[in-house]
This record gives structure tokens, C-alpha cells and sequence, in this order.
């Protein structure tokens, strides 16, 4: 198409099909409800009319001419015996037929009161289409409720309608007499429909020029072309017709069944039954899922697939094939860990590389090794699937005899299909794709075994672990494509959040109780080590002064960690093991918990979670990706993590049950102390039931024990909590992940070796089950700990039936919570996206709707992007006078 | 509790339109019935100017068309 010839959408009207209309675009009627003659041809009239068009490559259209793929295929149509109601305009027909006067078709409304109404219109048509449609609202209710007509003087009685398509008229009721229900036949209806005169048919919500009322009537129904329900052949040689197609041969049955019928003068209540089958088998091929008809079914009892239920829903023509559509050049396997490749890389199974394949021009410069890789055809490694002639011709090189012979014959102009190899730069991906960083641009590493391969610490992104996900990966086909993957999708400039602009990506879990046992103050490297580990992150460069000469050069850990820091580095902040003493004693920390970086050299403090985990606010990390830059932070993730691994390697790290044994005294000290207070509880509760106790303002008596219960448990958890965790072995490694952040939590450790706790349902203890009790095992109205979900064993200990009880409810609870609400969240993020996403901020720092209408002055009220902006503020000014004073230094 | 609104005069409004490059119709709307309009005695096709308190800039600027 030329340019010139283009034409612009301006806007889409929809109306409905006049008859002459439905007649005129139809290239065949259809009458015969048989589709193939004995011999296996289509029956001349029949739903097969090879005049329909042709789905099959051998055949020409008896239309056009055309081949299959050409013929756009042509449609039919079938004469109804008897009208029948169109089932998606029942409700508009019955507000018109309540409306109008059964006689003379004007709307039931005095003149002038009409010629008011239909000035309004006038003046509101086109400009405020919602305002219209209110307007002939108010008109339909009004006209509806009057009896007499104000112009023919006709009596008018109150239409029912029945769904889906019976309308009846409540005749007599006049002076005691017993009101009738009068079925309306579509015949009789067409004809109150046609009455309408066009001025009132607009004042009545029908646009009367593209869909007259009377249209709603179906004298005659389209036949869509066989191209639209094309049947399918089974191996067994079997056809198998479309849907569309069986509910078509329905409606021809049942018309023909009432052509014999009156023609044959069969009684009225005959002819009505075989009407009724019509009018259903109409119904569902519309909607198979209208309300009042029921389903059409196949013969397995699957109901069929109609016209709405080829539109609706999720895998409907919009949602699944107009918004949403499946890709060539993508792949999909299970993902696994692999630290020791880079954050910007992914694994690629061989397999999938030599499938996925990049189109690659052949030049001067590449011919020679273009050349090779067609050689090597599509079976060995590094070759090439297609070659594009310069004419546009492609060659599978998987069906060449001698992939010598093209290869030879390659030059300029050719295009080369060529395997995935190192280097190339694919997007990875990962559902849902909640946020931006869910897509990310990877560079290829091809690798043995079939699984997608990604470096933990690119996992917080996509929220991905190692239980089974999956991951997608596409691969950018040309040049522009690959630039963009490369220069704004890669991993390392996706670093810092969009959304808040603090790192997203970081040390996980092995990575940061490495980098804490190595940076511990007790670390002194042998020269050996300090190999090993700056090794394993491809340090190069000379060995730093060993921070002890005599007996032997020994090394620190921080001395290691300060190679990897970028030297403009100047940073201070507390890890996790400060124990928050009022006056920081720096060096002299029992925890070693005051980080200071001076110069990118770790002087003191442990590195942990708080230093160098993933979004964590003001970590080292972050400054080291904003001051030095994302290049920097990616090589400091790529080298430093391997490090902190290789040192957690030869350390040893594994964790035991004697990392959580408290000593037997503790223990006993800890069950007396729960004794007691269950006693406290136990007497607070006798107190209640003397009606001792007094409700503070706004409480309930009841409310007032039960709060009272809570905070003497919650009380109780946490004393007996701090005392397990303080008795705990703190060298032990599970104590040290807790502590370092690096899994787990302290709570989750006291749980294990002192007390579980209580349990919670609906947000508070738990009181459902049978009446007045939990469960059989309590008395009626038990409201003691115990019997309202408190858990004092710990998971050591193990717990009573009757706890783990409990414990079940809680966890089933927390279960069914998330699964609503991840599906409510969808559903409202889905509808947010609809309604902003053509929202964008123009050059002058406004929000601009599509059509450039102002939301918002200036975006955030201050115009500042978040995602270049110190967790959502433009200018950290903390840390500015922090790096010009130095004031973090200490001397 | 309610945020300062100031009616602006022709000129100002026309100037304004000029600066944000838009045209009435592409400003966020207010009603005729808005208390605050009644009160500032805005007629149709003015605009009102809203200076209220932001989280994120101490105080942020916005303008209604009033229809």
C-alpha cells in the first residue's frame, strides 16, 4: 500500500444487519441442513456450498477464484419461517414495546412533552453520548408507565418480559377480574416495531439509521463463510465439523421441520413448539451461555463454543488473541543457580542454542565466518539454521543435502539464521511480570545440561527461587532490537529500582554469611588463601602489605573485600550485629557492627545484609553502584560474591540441631516462667467471670479479657524469646544467618528452641471450632491459654496434638490468605495498567493523558523521577555532607 | 481543611493556558456545584487555581476548569 492511500481511523460504529442487507452481502442461501451427498461432497445449499469460500489448498473458490489462503471466504443466508427475537437486544426490545402504544407505535407521551424531549436530544447527541442514553432512560420509564395512548386513545397494558426472548402483555385485570399473561409472538412484535416512526425510534436510544428496531427481529440470519469454522480432520480420516457449523445445521433443521408444518396447515400449538426450537437454537448460537436457556451441548456433553464465547473471556478473540499472542524466537526450561557465572549473564542449554537463532548480514567482515557456521549446517554447535538469498528466498538448511555447496555460494546481501553463541544479549523473563525489572537483558553464556542457568543475586528482581520455576527467554532479531536489550535492559543498568532507585539486586542468603565470615576480626589469611580467594574473584593486580609480618605474612578478610571496592568509596553505617550501644565505640565494637569504608578500603565492621544485601536502602552496595557507577557495582557483585563464597567454602558452613539447644537450665527456668503467667491468665480469666473486671473506654468486658490474655502472651514470647536467644550458641551458623540477615530470622530460631508461641486466626486468638470451644479436649467455654491456641512447646521439643492443631489452623489460614490475594491483586494491578497506561510526562515535567490533557502539573508535585532520586528523595543531603566533610571518619 | 482555591482572571487564565500549552478543555474539570466555586463566584469556563500541601513538595499547584 502506498502512503498516499492510507486512510485514518477515525472511529468504529457499531449498528445492526437490516435484512436486505443480511441478503445482499450473501453470496448463497442456505436452506439444506445436509452438508455432504453421499459421495463426500458438499450439498449445493448447504452449509458446505463450495460458493462459501475454500479452506482446503487444492480447491478454488466458486466465488472469487481465489485459492485458500486468498479467498476471504463469503457469506450466506438463511430465510427464517417464522422472526425470531435477536437474544442480545430482548431487553432493549421489551423497554421499546413498554414504551410505545400497541396500535399506533408513537411514544406513549404528549406531543409537547415529546417535542421537549426531543429537543434535549438534539442538543445532546454527539456532544454527550452518556447524557443520551440517561435522557432516553428517563423517556422509557415515563412513556412506560402510561395506560392510555395520548394519541390514538388505545388501551395499553403492562409488558412482562420472561428471559431469554418471551414477552407477554397483561391483558384484562379491569374490574376485579383476574389479570391474563398474553404471549406476544415476534411476529406481532415486528410489526408494534415497525410502527415506529424514526425521530421517536432515536428518543428511545436506537440509532436509527444503522439499526432500526425492527432489526432486532431476525427474518433472516447471516451463514459466516466455512473459513470462520473450518472442520478438522482426525487421523482416523474422521471430519469433524466446527461448532458453528453444528448449531447452523440445528437452526436449518428446526427451520425446515416449521416450513413442513405450515405448509402441511399442522395445528398452531404444533407450529409454536417447533417456533420454540428455533427461537432456542438462535439463543445459543448467539450465547451459549445465556441466562433462562439452557446449554447446547455436543454429543460428549461439552457445551459448544459459540459466537460470544468465541469473543469473551480470557481466551476469548480479545483478551487472547488481539492483546495477547504467542511468539516464534522464545524458549522457556527450569532455572538453577549458577554464582559463578556474572549477574549480566544467563546459562544456555546447547540444546536451546541451537534452536534459537540471530539473523546476521553477511559483509566483507564476516563472510569468512558466516561461510563456516553454514557449513556446519544446523546439527553441530556453532552453525546456522536458514540462509536468506539476497531475493528473499529462505533455505532450510536442515533439508540441504550439502550445506558446503550454499555456503560457498554466500556473499553480499545473504542473511545468515545463526545459533545462539557467547555474548549475544536475549531477554529473560519471568511471571508475573509485575514490574519492569521482570523482563532484563541477559547476555548469553551457551552451557551443558538443560536448564536456563542465573546467578543467585539476580533472583530478588524476578522473585525467582530454585523449587521448580520456570523462565522465558526471547531473542531481539536485528540490530535495533539488540541495542536496546543491551543498552537499557541489561542487568546492570537495571540495578537500582524504578521505583525507589535503592538497589535491587545484592548478596543473598550464601553470599552474605560469606562475606561475614570473612570479614570477621578473627580472619588471618596464609598467603596460600589469600590466593585461592582473590582467585576465585579473578582479582589482578599485586598483593596488598599483609597486615602482619611476623611470624608469617598473614592477611585480614577486610583487607581482601577492600581489593574489590572502587576507590572513591567513602562510606559508614551500622551492620546488624551493632548491639546499639548510645555511644558508638567504633573499633572497639563487641560485634565489629561500625562499617567504615574510607577510600574504598573496609576498615572496620563486618560486612552483612545491612552492607551489601538486595534492597536494602543507603548500603554499600548502593553507593557503590551510584558513586562509582553501575559498571562498578556489577563488578563488584561479579568478583566480591564469588570471594565471600570461596571463603565460605573452605570455612565450611552448615548448620545442625546443636546450634539450637539451650542449656537444660535455661529450659526449666523458661517453663516455670510460663507456668506462671498461664497461672496470671488463668486468674485474670477467674476475675472475669466474678465480673471483676472493668472495660477501659470503648472495650467490651470481653474485649478487655481477651486483649489483656493477648498482651500477657505476646509479653511472655518475647521475655522467653530474648532468653533462649541470649543462651544460644552465637557462634553456632544458624545463629549467624539469623543474625546477618542471611536467612532466617531470630524469632524463627526462638520458635525452634524455646516456645512457638501463640497462634492467630482472624486476627485474633483462635476461638472457632465446635461451640464455646476449640476443640472436644476443653471444657465448654475454656478461655484459658491454652485452649484458645497458645503453643508453649517449642519445634525442638515438638508439640502436643492439640498444638499442632493450632499450628495447622494458622498455617492453612495464611495459605488460603495468599491465594485470594494474589488473584485479587491481579485483577486490580490489570485494571490500574488499563486505565494509566497512556499516562506520560511531557518535556515541560506534566503529566499528559493520551490525548495531551493535563493530570498532574508537575509529576509527583515535585518532578523528581524516583528512579534517579535516594528512595524517593532527589538530593540526599545527609550523604553529600557526609562525603565532603568526611564526617563518618574516625580516627 | 480544605485547600486554598483562587479565581483567576481572565488575563492570568489565558496566560496560563499559554504556558501549559493546553486549551480549556484538556484541564481537569470542576463542578459548578463544588461548594468552593459557588463560594469564589466562578462562572463556567473559569479557572480555579488549588494550592495545597504535598507529601512530596511542600506545596503543589493545580488548576480546574469549572463546568
Amino acid at each position: 500500500m502506498s502512503l498516499s492511500n492510507k486512510k485514518i481511523v477515525k472511529g468504529i460504529k457499531f449498528g445492526l444487519l437490516s435484512p436486505e442487507k443480511i441478503v445482499k452481502q450473501a453470496v448463497v442461501e442456505i436452506n439444506s441442513p445436509e452438508t455432504y451427498d453421499q459421495d463426500g461432497l458438499p450439498v449445493p445449499g448447504g452449509l458446505m456450498d463450495r460458493r462459501l469460500g475454500t479452506v482446503e489448498p487444492s480447491q478454488r473458490c466458486e466465488t472469487c477464484g481465489a485459492r485458500a489462503g486468498k479467498c476471504p471466504g463469503h457469506f450466506g443466508y438463511i430465510r427464517l419461517e417464522r422472526p425470531v427475537i435477536h437474544p442480545g437486544l430482548a431487553k432493549k426490545i421489551h423497554e421499546t414495546l413498554s414504551a410505545v402504544c400497541r396500535e399506533c407505535g408513537r411514544i406513549k407521551l404528549s406531543d409537547e412533552e415529546l417535542e421537549e424531549y426531543e429537543k434535549q436530544m438534539k442538543e445532546l447527541e454527539g456532544r454527550n453520548p452518556n447524557l443520551a442514553k440517561a435522557l432516553s432512560k428517563t423517556v422509557i420509564k415515563k412513556a412506560s408507565q402510561v395506560n392510555v395512548c395520548p394519541h390514538c386513545g388505545a388501551t395499553n397494558y403492562s409488558i412482562e418480559y420472561e428471559r431469554p426472548t418471551t414477552f407477554y402483555e397483561e391483558m384484562g385485570g379491569k374490574k376485579g377480574e383476574a389479570s391474563s399473561l398474553v404471549r406476544i409472538p415476534p411476529t406481532e412484535i415486528r410489526i408494534r416495531l415497525e410502527k415506529i416512526n424514526s425521530v421517536e425510534a432515536n428518543l428511545l436510544g436506537w440509532d436509527n439509521e444503522v439499526a432500526r428496531p425492527e432489526w432486532s427481529v431476525l427474518t433472516y440470519l447471516p451463514v459466516p463463510p466455512i473459513s470462520m469454522r473450518p472442520a478438522i480432520t482426525l487421523e482416523t480420516g474422521l471430519r469433524s465439523e466446527d461448532d458453528l457449523t453444528h448449531k447452523l445445521v440445528d437452526i436449518l433443521r428446526a427451520n425446515e421441520k416449521l416450513k413442513e408444518h405450515i405448509s402441511s396447515g399442522a395445528p398452531q400449538s404444533v407450529i409454536d413448539d417447533v417456533w420454540e426450537l428455533l427461537q432456542y437454537h438462535v439463543i445459543t448460537y448467539f450465547d451459549n451461555e445465556t441466562q433462562g436457556a439452557p446449554s447446547s451441548r455436543h454429543r460428549s456433553g461439552r457445551p459448544l463454543r459459540t459466537l460470544a464465547q468465541r469473543l469473551k473471556g480470557k481466551e476469548g478473540r480479545f483478551r487472547g488473541n488481539l492483546l495477547g499472542k504467542r511468539v516464534d524466537f522464545s524458549s522457556r526450561s527450569v532455572i538453577s543457580p549458577d554464582p559463578w557465572i556474572g549477574i549480566n549473564e544467563v546459562g544456555v542449554p546447547i540444546e536451546v542454542a541451537k534452536i534459537l537463532t540471530i539473523p546476521e548480514k553477511v559483509t566483507d567482515l564476516n563472510i569468512d565466518r558466516m561461510k563456516e557456521l553454514v557449513k556446519r549446517g544446523p546439527n553441530n554447535y556453532p552453525g546456522a539454521n536458514y540462509v536468506v538469498r539476497p531475493n528473499g528466498v529462505m533455505v532450510d538448511l536442515r533439508y540441504v543435502k550439502d550445506t558446503n555447496e550454499i555456503g560457498n555460494e554466500l556473499g553480499q546481501g545473504f542473511i545468515v539464521e545463526r545459533h545462539l553463541r557467547d555474548g549475544d544479549v536475549v531477554l529473560f523473563n519471568r511471571q508475573p511480570s509485575l514490574h519492569r525489572p521482570s523482563i532484563m537483558g541477559h547476555v548469553v553464556r551457551v552451557l551443558p545440561y538443560r536448564t536456563f542457568r542465573l546467578n543467585p543475586a539476580v533472583c530478588p528482581p524476578y522473585n525467582a527461587d530454585f523449587d521448580g520455576d520456570e523462565m522465558n527467554l526471547h531473542v531481539p532479531q536485528g540490530e535495533e532490537a539488540e541495542a536496546e536489550a543491551k543498552e537499557i535492559l541489561l542487568v546492570e543498568n537495571n540495578l537500582l529500582s524504578p521505583r525507589f532507585g535503592g538497589p535491587l539486586m545484592g548478596a543473598i542468603q550464601d553470599f552474605i554469611s560469606g562475606a561475614f565470615l570473612l570479614t570477621r576480626k578473627s580472619v588471618l589469611l596464609e598467603k596460600g588463601e589469600v590466593m585461592d580467594l582473590l582467585y576465585a574473584g579473578s582479582y589482578e593486580g599485586p598483593l596488598p602489605p599483609p597486615a602482619i609480618t611476623q611470624p608469617r605474612p598473614l592477611w585480614t578478610g577486610k583487607q581482601i573485600v577492600s581489593l574489590f571496592i572502587p576507590e572513591s568509596i567513602t562510606y559508614s553505617s551500622k551492620a546488624n550485629s551493632c548491639v546499639g550501644c548510645g555511644d558508638c565505640k567504633y573499633d572497639d565494637c563487641p560485634g565489629d557492627g561500625f562499617v567504615y569504608v574510607k577510600d574504598g578500603e573496609l576498615l572496620m565492621g563486618v560486612l552483612d545484609k545491612k552492607s551489601i544485601g538486595a534492597t536494602v536502602p543507603n548500603s554499600l552496595l548502593h553507593r557503590i553502584v551510584k558513586d562509582a557507577g553501575v559498571a562498578a557495582g556489577r563488578e563488584f557483585m561479579d568478583k566480591a560474591f564469588k570471594v565471600f563464597l570461596r571463603y565460605s567454602e573452605g570455612n565450611g558452613f552448615t548448620v545442625g540441631l546443636k546450634d539450637l539447644e539451650i542449656p537444660n537450665t535455661v529450659r526449666e527456668a523458661l517453663k516455670k516462667r510460663i507456668k506462671e503467667v498461664e497461672g496470671e491468665i488463668d486468674e485474670a480469666i477467674a476475675a472475669y467471670e466474678r465480673g471483676e473486671v472493668e472495660a477501659e473506654a470503648g472495650k467490651t468486658v470481653e474485649e478487655e479479657i481477651e486483649d489483656t490474655i493477648m498482651s500477657k502472651l505476646t509479653k511472655l514470647r518475647d521475655e522467653v524469646g530474648d532468653t533462649a536467644a541470649k543462651n544460644m550458641d552465637h557462634e553456632s551458623h544458624s545463629y549467624m544467618m539469623a543474625l546477618t540477615g542471611a536467612r532466617g530470622s531470630v524469632l524463627n530460631l526462638t520458635q525452634i528452641s524455646a516456645i512457638v508461641g501463640q497462634q492467630s486466626s482472624r486476627g485474633g486468638r483462635i476461638v472457632r471450632g465446635y461451640s464455646d470451644r476449640t476443640l472436644p479436649v476443653f471444657d465448654h467455654g475454656d478461655m484459658s491459654a491454652k485452649g484458645r491456641g497458645f503453643v508453649e512447646s517449642s519445634f525442638y521439643e515438638g508439640l502436643s496434638p492439640v498444638e499442632f492443631f493450632f499450628h495447622a489452623v494458622t498455617g492453612r489460614e495464611g495459605l488460603v490468605d495468599t491465594a485470594v490475594r494474589t488473584s485479587q491483586s491481579g485483577y486490580m494491578q490489570r485494571r490500574l495498567i488499563h486505565a494509566l497506561e497512556d499516562l506520560h510526562v511531557e518535556y515541560d515535567g506534566s503529566v499528559r493523558g493520551a490525548e495531551g490533557e493535563l493530570i498532574e502539573v508537575k509529576y509527583g508535585d515535585d518532578g523528581v523521577d524516583p528512579a534517579k532520586s535516594d528512595h524517593g528523595i532527589a538530593l540526599n543531603v545527609d550523604r553529600i555532607i557526609d562525603k565532603v566533610l568526611k564526617e563518618g571518619e574516625v580516627e | 481543611m480544605v485547600s486554598t482555591h483562587v479565581l483567576l482572571s481572565k488575563e492570568e487564565s489565558d496566560e496560563l493556558l499559554n504556558v501549559l500549552g493546553v486549551s480549556r478543555d484538556d484541564l481537569p474539570k470542576i463542578s459548578t456545584r463544588d461548594p468552593m466555586v459557588k463560594y469564589l463566584k466562578a462562572k463556567r469556563g473559569d479557572i480555579v487555581k488549588l494550592i495545597r500541601n504535598s507529601p512530596t513538595a511542600g506545596q503543589a499547584i493545580g488548576y480546574r476548569v469549572v463546568v
